[in-house]
């Protein structure tokens, strides 16, 4: 088998696992649920997750640890990653040969010669491990040595990847020169926290989210196989435009995304291109057909000074060379090879713009004063800042959510928060249930840590804490119907799931309709004149005839007589008294100590737009400065 | 050749001919498109359906109440009680069972049909011939999350039932004839279509709104739609409710009744055993009685009043002389 055959195969299976496991991220024991399936594995596979999530929480958390091995095997044989496993490559792969199959080899040629755009991904990659070990100072404050090695080891990988002269002295000049500033900057720098912003471009994040929350909506609908009622994702169209805009480029070059974008393609090809096995000329000199130059997937110029950082492995070149001058071996190719275009001030400027960008974002305040309280997270969601050094925006948890509840954040939310996991409690089957844990549990990065359903509820050992509570509910007296129309309803307190419920009633009468006067009775019937009724509009158990202080249910009306149900106290009124008609309503209030901010009342209020009742963010369990009730005072 | 090369009569017969054909093509393709009138106001609506009798002619005004604490061999007494399976399910009938699955949560809580009767109900269904049982709600929870954790879909489904989640697909408009709230209206239509029987199965719940929801409380979850708006006439829709469906059986569980905090319940200390089954043709005669378990009594439940004055059924279920059966 030819060896590019092989590595088409590896794409097409890894392609399909992929999807594969984006399918069966459904909570369910059947085959092609949940059940175990290692639904993350691409996700922790990409290096560039794990990396810039150990910066910015200071932990390689579970499976992530994979990354590791990655890297590790990148180091021996190049970016394997990129060329056999990513699936999103082998999309990249797939439209690029669309694009190319029909087009002479000089133009070929010409699309994969080297492009000075190639570096803007190292610059990307710098840009993210900046924002992700932006607190260095409380790194060292707090003494996480781990993780303060960690960030100097990727400074150093990235120094070594940049130095142009081989002089030992200089390499020393550098390291110490930046290491003077990452010092100076953990004295000086204001504390903005450190940021995962890599999900935004990472490519596995984004391959994920994209047919999690665009492509298998769009395909389930008619099958309903995922999900048993069309799913809603907020803002699926800028996931959507990122992602087929990624795709389309590739018509104009080749994998477009991992040839200038792709922060993870750069990190490999820094870590790969010492690698033990790369690909080669045998030969310095050739036929120069410029055949292999046609084929190269990462515009690595084989036929020239071979750039082993672009080098994909596609293994195009090996299979289109007529002289078979190609080979993959320990040798480096003997046309020579050339280092990454990449200038250190390129990078140096990349790593400053992401170590800055934490505390010029963090500015406008959203970790402080000007938290948003429509930023409600999923149950087990770290506090906020800790929340955005682990959060990939993977949109698993979206994925596997029953209800749908779970959204993409919007650009309204801040850069900082693009396509984090928000409950948005008017989308959706339900709010969130209250007997679910499956977003913690399939978090890749623990953003949602697990958490058990006994926390969750707060039973058991957890019983003396409560449970976790995502906001508050809050009643808007200006659009609910018994507090503002005069019409019963309490949908709320009926749908509250917990025991006792959070949302109570207290009962009051409003008087309707005046002017009554009474007439004769007979029986239960009363006469009554004054002003003519609307038959059996006062019938439906809600309303009440008044006299004299005491009141009576009316079961039926015509025009001019009522039907009555006597309460304790009713005496039938005399001939020519004074009546009036009250409507009986019970008026929810919701009690923030029992309320877990599940937003099941929202979702079922039938002010159908922006409902009477909503929950908000305040009083979450997570961020203990936002809490609301004071322990133990008043006298529930 | 000679594309450019000047014109000759047959080629401007040939682009005439092309362009004339284009010609007539658009304008034809504009008249056929052509509408003088403009939408109606009802645009993008799908046909209405009309919801039939499931009652079994003969079995009118039975009245069947079980004491037991065992819900599998009452619901058998019960059944014995009022004449046998047999006497509501016939060879080749497709039986719809409508269970309330409103919340999820686990059986024990007691907030929606108990999965064991359920499955015991699906499975004397089809030992009395049905060739279908489909077991189906519109809850109010997510539907599939509703249907597992209950544990409804799982025994439904071992029992040999057909589960049927709400979809869009599903829902029809309907009217009820007569009615006030039920107007055009999505009704969960898909899985009565075809149906020859129609059973209700309802726990015995406490509601703060209505007071009770039992048998015809629960038919609400055949709607679909903003449904809460309702709930400013909870005693309106609930009558009409129980209007606009005549089942061949409704069957109220009080073996245990949410007593407090319903309908949603969530603990234990929600249920109260109240060791009682109740079954029937008369759905307002099951309710009345239903309602006493919950210490409540007809005259204070209005839907009962109005559903009764609707012609739905009688508050009076003494004058049904209820067969009276106790299990140990």
């Amino acid at each position: 088998m030819r060896i590019a055959t092989a590595r088409r195969i590896s794409q097409a299976f890894f392609l399909a696992l992929f999807l594969w496991f984006c399918l069966v991220a459904t909570v369910g024991e059947r085959l092609w649920k949940l059940r175990g399936w290692p639904v993350n594995w691409f996700l922790e596979l990409d290096p560039l997750t794990g990396l810039t999530s150990l910066l910015a929480s200071g932990s390689l958390y579970a499976g992530l640890i994979w990354g590791a091995a990655v890297l590790a095997l990148t180091l021996v044989v190049g970016r394997f990653f990129c060329g056999w496993v990513c699936p999103f490559g082998a999309m990249h792969q797939f439209v690029g040969w669309l694009g190319a199959r029909s087009k002479p080899l000089k133009e070929r040629v010409q699309r994969n010669a080297p492009h000075p755009a190639q570096q803007i991904k190292y610059f990307l990659l710098a840009f993210f491990l900046g924002a992700a070990m932006s607190d260095l100072a409380a790194r060292l404050a707090l003494g996480q040595v781990a993780a303060s090695l960690a960030g100097a080891l990727t400074l150093g990988v990235v120094l070594l990847a940049t130095r142009k002269g081989q002089g030992g002295r200089a390499y020393a000049l550098a390291v110490g020169l930046v290491l003077a500033v990452w010092v100076a900057w953990s004295l000086l720098a204001p504390s903005g926290g450190a940021w995962l912003l890599a999900g935004l471009l990472d490519p596995i994040p984004l391959v994920t989210r994209s047919v999690n929350l665009v492509l298998l909506p769009l395909a389930d609908a008619p099958a309903r196989v995922a999900w048993p009622e069309p799913r809603f994702y907020q803002g699926a169209g800028l996931i959507a435009a990122v992602f087929l805009a990624a795709l389309l480029l590739n018509l104009w070059r080749p994998r477009f995304f991992c040839r200038f974008v792709c922060p993870t393609g750069a990190l490999l090809g820094l870590v790969g291109r010492h690698a033990i096995w790369r690909v080669g000329k045998t030969q310095a000199r050739c036929g120069a057909c410029l055949s292999c130059d046609g084929a190269c997937s990462g515009a690595a110029r084989p036929a020239g000074r071979l750039r082993p950082a672009e080098c994909v492995l596609c293994m195009n070149c090996l299979d289109t060379c007529p002289e078979d001058a190609i080979t993959y071996a320990t040798q480096p190719s003997a046309g020579g090879e050339a280092a990454p275009d990449l200038s250190r001030r390129r990078v140096l400027a990349g790593l400053g713009l992401g170590l800055a960008a934490p505390p010029i974002l963090s500015l406008s305040g959203v970790l402080g004063p000007a938290w948003n309280p429509a930023l409600i997270r999923p149950p087990g969601a770290l506090p906020e800042s800790e929340f955005l050094r682990r959060c990939l925006r993977c949109g698993q948890c979206m994925r596997v959510c029953p209800t749908g509840v779970l959204q993409p954040a919007g650009p309204s939310f801040g850069l900082e928060a693009l396509w984090t996991p928000v409950l948005n409690n008017t989308i959706g089957t339900s709010g969130c249930q209250p007997r679910c844990t499956a977003c913690s549990h399939v978090c890749p990065s623990a953003a949602i840590r697990p958490i058990t359903l006994d926390e969750k509820l707060g039973r058991g050992q957890y019983a003396a804490q409560g449970p976790i509570r995502l906001g508050s509910a809050f009643l808007d007296r200006g659009r609910c119907l018994p507090w503002a129309m005069d019409r019963p309803c309490i949908v709320c307190q009926e749908n509250c799931p917990v025991s006792p419920k959070a949302i109570f009633t207290r009962v009051a009468w409003e008087t309707v309709l005046g002017g009554l006067i009474a007439g004769p009775a007979k029986g239960n019937e009363l006469a009554v004149s004054g002003k003519a009724l609307k038959p059996a509009a006062l019938a439906s158990g809600d309303y009440y005839l008044q006299s004299g202080g005491a009141r009576a249910r009316i079961a039926a009306n015509g025009a001019h007589s009522l039907g009555l149900t006597p309460g304790v106290g009713w005496r039938v009124p005399a001939p020519g008294e004074p009546l009036s008609v009250a409507v009986r309503l019970q008026r929810p209030y919701v009690d923030p100590a029992r309320c877990t901010g599940c937003g099941i009342c929202q979702h079922e209020c039938p002010v159908s737009g922006k409902r009477a009742i909503r929950v908000s963010a305040e009083n979450a369990t997570r961020e203990r400065s936002h809490s609301l009730l004071l322990k133990g005072a008043g006298p529930g | 050749m000679s594309r450019d090369t000047g014109m000759n009569r047959r080629r401007f017969l040939m682009r005439a001919g092309k362009a004339g054909l284009g010609m007539a093509a658009t304008l034809a393709l504009g008249w056929w498109a052509h509408d003088t009138q403009g939408p109606s106001a009802n645009i993008g609506q799908a046909q209405a359906v009309k919801l039939p009798s499931f009652a079994v002619k003969g079995t009118e005004k039975r009245l069947a109440v079980v004491k037991s604490s065992h819900r599998v061999p009452a619901l058998r007494a019960g059944l014995e009680a009022m004449g046998g399976i047999g006497a509501f399910v016939g060879a080749g009938h497709k039986v719809v069972i409508k269970v309330n699955a409103a919340f999820a949560t686990p059986p024990a809580l007691g907030a929606t049909s108990n999965p064991e009767l359920v499955a015991e109900l699906v499975r004397l269904c089809l030992k009395a011939g049905a060739a279908k049982v489909v077991v189906t709600d519109n809850p109010i929870n997510d539907p599939a999350s509703c249907f597992e954790l209950s544990g409804i879909g799982p025994a439904a489904r071992a029992a040999g039932a057909e589960v049927v989640l709400p979809h869009p697909g599903e829902f029809r408009p309907y009217t009820l004839a007569g009615g006030r709230l039920i107007r055009d209206w999505p009704l969960m239509y898909g899985p009565l279509a075809g149906a020859d029987r129609l059973i209700g199965l309802a726990p015995v719940k406490d509601h703060h709104r209505s007071q009770a929801s039992v048998c015809m409380k629960n038919w609400y979850g055949l709607l679909g739609g903003r449904r809460n708006v309702f709930h400013q006439d909870i005693n309106g829709i609930i009558s009409e409710l129980g209007r606009m469906v005549s089942p061949s059986l409704v069957i109220a569980d009080g073996v245990a009744s949410l007593a407090h905090n319903g309908p949603t319940g969530g603990s234990l200390e929600d249920l109260r055993p109240t060791d009682t089954m109740i079954l029937g043709t008369d759905q307002v005669a099951v309710d009345s009685m239903a309602v006493g378990l919950l210490g409540l009594k007809p005259a204070q439940v209005p839907w009962l009043g109005l559903a009764a004055q609707a012609g739905a059924g009688t508050t009076d279920y003494e004058s049904l002389n209820p067969t009276k059966v106790e299990l140990g």
